[in-house]
């Protein structure tokens, strides 16, 4: 989930950065040169060893973002079990965010997003291909590359209608008889994977 | 110090994000059609093998048993 955390922290400001939003260094940011006093003070002490080595001094430079939108989106679509779509090139991803139905075109500003249960549908010319996702998320950067993973994504084919339904409706009872804060829970949660199923099978 | 910004409601019951998650995960599997729920219930069941400890040796090993998703 935190596979772009160490490059996104050792990236530096680059020159062409006023177009993009995302050029504005952290506040952690690491200097991406080496710290010359820290070397002076380090020979001091051991003038025998070398300077230790830092993460950053071993990681590849983050790829500049090109200056012009790109055309098509790159995404990688992954679950624990396989890797359903990987570097393919689309139009337009609509993914299930939990702040709502969110559109990802080229270009779209980097966002983390967490994922709901709902309908995540690809768009490749006039081809839609939809998937249901129990949850996830969703990472997008700046070069127009998606990362979308999930624990749990089906065709929307494959979701049996009556099972959603008896569900639905096994859950709601619950919820109107459940005492602890746990089992509300557990039963509020039936009550939402359930109606976002029923609400794909029929939208 | 005030709470934080309003948490999601199976956090404020004290559950976290991985089991929010997993649950999630069993019930759409649950709904699944035939051939599929079958595939994904053989690709989730975890195979435990539980040996008890005592005197700083392993007693015979206990059980093997199959957990399947709840």
């Amino acid at each position: 989930m935190l596979r772009q955390a160490s490059r996104l922290i050792s990236r530096s400001v680059t020159a062409a950065s006023s177009k993009s939003v995302t050029a504005r260094a952290f506040s952690t940011e690491l200097p991406s040169t080496i710290d010359s006093t820290f070397v002076e003070s380090w020979k001091k002490v051991a003038p025998n060893m070398d300077p230790p080595q830092t993460p950053s001094s071993f990681m590849k430079p983050r790829p500049s973002t090109a200056s012009s939108i790109p055309t098509k989106l790159t995404v990688n679509f992954v679950l624990p079990y396989a890797s359903e779509l990987s570097g393919k090139e689309v139009d337009m991803v609509i993914i299930p965010a939990t702040t709502g139905q969110m559109g990802v075109l080229p270009g779209h500003v980097p966002t983390i997003a967490e994922l709901k249960p709902g309908i995540m549908s690809v768009h490749e010319g006039t081809d839609i291909k939809k998937y249901f996702v129990s949850s996830g998320f969703a990472f997008l950067h700046a070069n127009s590359v998606a990362d979308i993973i999930a624990v749990e994504a089906v065709p929307l084919e494959n979701i049996d209608a009556s099972q959603v339904q008896k569900g639905l409706a096994e859950f709601t009872q619950k919820l109107a008889s459940a005492s602890t804060d746990l089992e509300k829970a557990e039963a509020q949660i039936g009550v939402e994977v359930h109606s976002a199923m029923n609400a794909a099978l029929s939208g | 110090m005030a709470s934080s910004a309003a948490v999601p409601f199976w956090r404020a019951a004290g559950m976290t994000y991985i089991t929010y998650s997993n649950i999630c995960a069993n019930l759409v599997r649950k709904c699944l059609k035939e051939p599929f729920k079958a595939e994904s219930m053989n690709r989730e069941k975890v195979h435990f093998s539980l040996s008890k400890w005592a005197d700083g040796k392993p007693e015979k090993p206990g059980f093997f048993f199959t957990l399947l998703p709840v």
